[in-house]
């Protein structure tokens, strides 16, 4: 068994580490969510070569065929895409969403933005801020 | 119909959430989520009352048997849990009716209440299944729900909490995945039971320990278990006032379980506590949760913050009796996830009629509220005798069993340091309790909240009162809880 023989499981890690170290190191909220994406993707790799057999056959019934590649891993990662879409896809909305409130996605500004608000805003008066262009 | 209940139970609430959110008023979403709520309610309690007469229920979805297809399986356990979270929500939703009018603008009620349902969804799923993969599809439904639900928050630092937790969250679940991705791959297997048996003859690899250890770090996201809470105080805070009343009671509530689940069902006390030693893990870090938590709590200077904080410590008593793996342990681990959900939900929904009246809840809000809403801060300072422990309240049920088991393991030092929490917790809520009613305050008119909001909150107090003073149905039913767990593997 040398290093190569499991060279999947290397690529899976090399990207799963990427993918944390930016979501946890990033200040950029964007690229936090990139980090997090990728994280997910790796985990897909993860799976999907789990489910392969070598010399076998992509699992759909045919003739000849004895060996097939365990279809459950993949049908198990089409249903975590679907959730990871959404997450994606919820992130960016916050994202949007923190950009009009607060002119910024950069954690420390942000820090620095909601320290700020505690003192001067009463709480109620957020709500006409949304409508900006 | 009748073997259909336990699915019907998930099901209810999620078709009832896209209808919810085609509804054209906020009314009317409102009539029908509480409507439904009532009705998880009440198959909730029947397919307890079920269990408890004839013993586990399996239910088979789509008729594929057990290893094979996904399997719902209610013990005596679980189906406590899906009883607590009903009637959290049920009490809950009617409470969300005025405050969600005051707090979210109309043409986003209906989709709040979607997302709620939703959320109940997510919760009632993942307690119900007995198949892994089931477990993550429904704690990300339920966190999904709970991210978009923070973010209705007026205050704008909502989206900031809201997206903290979306960050966290999504790498705890992914680390879920992985860790039942190993297990997969070294048993073949998601089922539970299945998984239970078959991994003794594999638990002795690299990858079966690598596999526990992610899932636990990953539940430990999701129950917000010291050090990996930090993304539950502003979440609990900025959140609107329903939610925060509903999340506290449930959401960590369902984690919980879910490692009690993992540890004595699935891997096993013998191999998780035995072998790898988990439990001076989470020995160690339910003490730091307690101590830290109940210190930053005190340090707090909006009501909510204080709860907030306060949860995380209560995470830390549940986390400390199911460590100590004893009979007594675990009931006390139980009662106290039972009754915290009730002192929280309470708690919170006492500062849901503040923000309704007073628009904020920090400590300057607090100032005579004893003059100006003496039904809410009456109700607040007995859900927080209850919070600190005091005799005839639910709370010093749960911390007398918790101290009886470290007793009995001969952990000294752990019952000092339950009192001393305790003590802290006298602090803080004091702090809160003293401006409400011996602190000045120019405005002294009386405006108390609405009945609708009135009723739900004083239903939980009284049932805190009720729990500490005729322990034998909440103890009974820890005790069939907790029987449940030390049973093990099968």
């Amino acid at each position: 068994m040398s290093w190569l023989a499991h060279f999947n499981y290397w690529a899976v890690i090399v990207v799963m580490m990427t993918g944390l170290y930016m979501a946890i190191a990033q200040s950029d909220l964007m690229r936090k969510l990139i980090g997090i994406t990728l994280l997910q993707t790796a985990v897909f790799f993860l799976y999907i070569s789990f489910g392969f057999v070598r010399n076998a056959q992509v699992p759909i019934l045919t003739e000849g065929a004895e060996r097939y590649s365990n279809p459950l891993p993949h049908v198990l990662i089409l249903t975590a895409i679907v959730v990871g879409v959404a997450t994606t896809a919820l992130g960016l909305a916050l994202v949007v969403r923190i950009r009009e409130r607060y002119g910024s996605i950069d954690e420390a500004e942000l820090a620095s933005l909601a320290d700020e608000v505690e003192d001067l805003e009463p709480h109620h008066d957020f709500d006409d801020q949304d409508e900006h262009p | 119909m009748r073997e259909h209940l336990p699915i019907l139970l998930v099901v209810l609430p999620m078709l009832a959430a896209p209808i919810c959110s085609m509804l054209p008023r906020g009314r009317q979403a409102w009539l029908l989520a509480t409507a439904v709520s009532w009705a998880v309610l009440a198959i909730a309690a029947s397919l307890l009352i079920r269990v408890h007469a004839e013993g586990t229920i399996s239910y088979a979805l789509g008729g594929w048997p057990a290893p094979i297809g996904i399997e719902y399986r209610l013990d005596g356990l679980n189906a406590l849990v899906q009883v607590l979270v009903a009637a959290i929500a049920a009490c809950v939703l009617p409470f969300s009716g005025r405050s969600v009018q005051d707090e979210i603008d109309a043409d986003r009620q209906p989709g709040f209440f979607a997302l709620l349902l939703l959320l109940i969804t997510g919760l009632l799923g993942i307690v119900a299944t007995g198949d892994v993969f089931n477990v993550f599809v429904f704690l990300e439904i339920s966190s999904l729900a709970t991210y978009g639900l923070i973010a209705f928050g007026r205050d704008r630092r909502a989206l900031l909490a809201a997206y903290r937790y979306l960050v966290l969250g999504s790498i705890g679940a992914t680390l879920y995945l992985i860790g039942i991705g190993l297990l997969y791959a070294l048993t073949g297997t998601l089922n539970m039971q299945d998984l239970a048996a078959r991994l003794p003859a594999v638990a002795d690899t690299r990858t079966a320990q690598t596999a526990i250890t992610l899932v636990m770090v990953g539940l430990g996201i999701k129950m917000a278990l010291f050090p990996l809470h930090l993304w539950l105080p502003n979440a609990y805070r900025f959140a609107p006032s329903a939610i925060s009343a509903f999340l506290p009671a449930t959401a960590t509530k369902v984690a919980i379980y879910l490692m009690l689940r993992f540890v004595f069902d699935i891997f096993g006390v013998g191999f998780a506590f035995g072998r790898l030693e988990l439990n001076e893990v989470l020995l160690a870090l339910a003490a730091a949760a307690m101590l830290s938590a109940s210190l930053a709590a005190m340090q707090q200077r909006d009501v909510k913050g204080i709860l907030a904080y306060s949860s995380v410590a209560q995470v830390g008593y549940i986390v400390l009796g199911a460590a100590l793996a004893t009979p007594i342990g675990l009931t006390a681990s139980l009662l106290h996830l039972f009754n915290h959900a009730l002192m929280k939900g309470a708690l919170f929904m006492a500062m849901g009629c503040v923000m309704l009246r007073v628009g904020r809840t920090d400590l300057d809000a607090i100032r005579g509220l004893g003059r100006r809403m003496p039904w809410t801060a009456a109700a607040f300072v007995v859900a927080g005798l209850s919070l600190i422990g005091v005799p005839l309240t639910a709370g010093f049920i749960s911390k007398w069993y918790l101290v009886l088991a470290a007793l009995e393991a001969g952990w000294w030092p752990l019952v000092i340091l339950i009192l001393v929490a305790s003590l802290m917790a006298l602090i803080y809520v004091w702090r809160v309790v003293a401006l409400a009613y011996f602190a000045p305050n120019e405005s002294q008119r009386r405006e108390e909240a609405p009945l609708s909001m009135l009723v739900p909150l004083w239903l939980l107090v009284l049932a805190n009162i009720w729990f500490g003073i005729d322990t034998r149905l909440s103890v009974a039913m820890a005790e069939s809880g907790m029987r449940v767990l030390m049973a093990g593997p099968p």
